[in-house]
């Protein structure tokens, strides 16, 4: 019986050597572009440049730049390896320098950030801002005066509270009111003027009218 | 610094339009020497002006002070001290450099200190001690601060060349070495011994140069 053999790629410890190597390509890419840049050599200095763009923007990245301010930390950057190209000694690794800089220049960018004000910072924005739902308690307010208000309607005449019930709860008009009571559109006026007088009474403290 | 601003507002697609840019302003440059290359010739100059001045100086009496072991090593922790600062502000005026560099000159600056709290200790024990009355601790108060401003100036001056990206800390770090040079540069103008006043003296000056340059030399290195 054959037993097919399994490729389990590459370990852990080769992927690491390939990336080490692959970094120290880069590296003497980068250092001998800079050594030539440091003579005059633009074509070097744009190759450079533009090789470290990739670089800038991942270090970046790494160090807690938010997307939308990678870009400005990659052009500072730029400009300080421009200022600042006279301080590398091409005997030393590049990407060091190179990190040190996008470093210093990530965290200039992040305080900025920082400093920005932001609305939800802002304490007068925040105690200004009108708040459209109900205030705290209003329920309980509401189910109390509810509350009282049917008392007091319990407390009226009988044809009083007929003419509360239809003309003001139901919102009905004098002559539907007329019809399902009976009444005279005159009398549920009289009655219903009466009633809000009492409840006007009853909910501050006085009481008046009979039925007509 | 505008030149700066400007280039970097050219948008989220323009980092092209940037290398082009740099590419076309390169010229030529001079790599810095050596951060202990640059440290010495600073304090070589110092101290060639210090030699200048030797003349005016007692040297008959500089000799003997110098004779005395807690005198000479307070000398020698100065001078130490001058050079380990400047060494580490030229390492920390350059990108990529551990900024461990600033401890450098905190042993010879314990030697200075200490060397001199123990001529304090001695002037108490010994009668029989020259001190400096109020006026010579006045004059070597300002002559402290006087030696210090040029050399102070001079040093942030080499420092701006390079890109200090901690520049306070650069800055600092150059007030120290400046202010241990200023006490080097006063050793053979100074008849007579430490005392706690004179070493208040001294102190009060390195706080004071130390907080000057990382206010004014800070301000200046960071604006390049």
């Amino acid at each position: 019986m054959m037993i097919a053999s399994v490729d389990p790629g590459p370990s852990l410890a080769t992927v690491m050597r390939s990336r080490d190597r692959s970094t120290m390509v880069l590296d003497e890419r980068l250092s001998s572009a800079m050594a030539a840049a440091q003579g005059g050599d633009a074509a070097a200095y744009r190759r450079l440049l533009k090789d470290c763009l990739p670089v800038i923007a991942g270090m970046a990245r790494a160090q807690g730049v938010r997307p939308d301010a990678v870009d400005d930390v990659v052009q500072e950057t730029l400009v300080t390896i421009h200022r600042a190209r006279a301080t590398y000694d091409p005997a030393r690794p590049f990407l060091p320098w190179l990190r040190a800089i996008t470093q210093r220049r990530a965290i200039d960018a992040m305080r900025r950030t920082g400093r920005r004000p932001q609305e939800v910072h802002d304490p007068i924005a925040y105690e200004a801002h009108a708040d459209l739902g109900p205030a705290p308690g209003a329920r309980l307010e509401t189910g109390e005066r509810d509350l009282a208000l049917a008392r007091a309607v319990a407390g009226l005449s009988p044809g009083q509270r007929e003419a509360v019930e239809h003309l003001a709860f139901q919102e009905r008009s004098l002559e539907e009111a007329a019809a399902i009571t009976g009444r005279s559109k005159g009398a549920l006026k009289v009655n219903l003027h009466r009633a809000l007088k009492a409840l006007r009474g009853t909910l501050s403290g006085t009481r008046g009218g009979t039925d007509v | 610094m505008s030149d700066t601003r400007n280039m970097t507002r050219v948008g989220r697609d323009g980092h092209d339009d940037l290398v082009e840019d740099l590419t076309g302003r390169l010229a030529p440059v001079r790599r810095l020497p050596a951060p202990w290359l640059r440290a010495s010739s600073w304090l070589g100059a110092a101290l060639a002006v210090g030699l200048v001045l030797m003349p005016l100086a007692d040297l008959d009496g500089l000799r003997v002070r110098m004779a005395v072991p807690d005198l000479g090593l307070a000398a020698l922790g100065a001078l130490l001290t001058a050079l380990t600062a400047a060494v580490a502000a030229f390492h920390t005026s350059v990108p990529g450099r551990n900024p461990a560099w600033a401890l450098l000159p905190l042993g010879p600056a314990v030697v200075w200190i200490g060397a001199s709290g123990v001529g304090c200790l001695r002037s108490w024990t010994v009668t029989g001690i020259e001190v400096a009355d109020a006026h010579e601790m006045g004059g070597c108060l300002v002559f402290l601060l006087c030696a210090s401003a040029p050399l102070s100036l001079a040093l942030v001056l080499m420092l701006r060349r390079a890109c200090p990206l901690r520049p306070n800390l650069t800055a600092a770090l150059g007030g120290l070495a400046a202010a241990a040079a200023a006490a080097v540069l006063l050793i053979p103008f100074h008849p007579h011994d430490a005392t706690l006043t004179d070493l208040a003296i001294h102190l009060v000056v390195v706080g004071a140069v130390i907080c000057a340059n990382t206010l004014a030399g800070g301000r200046l290195l960071a604006e390049r």
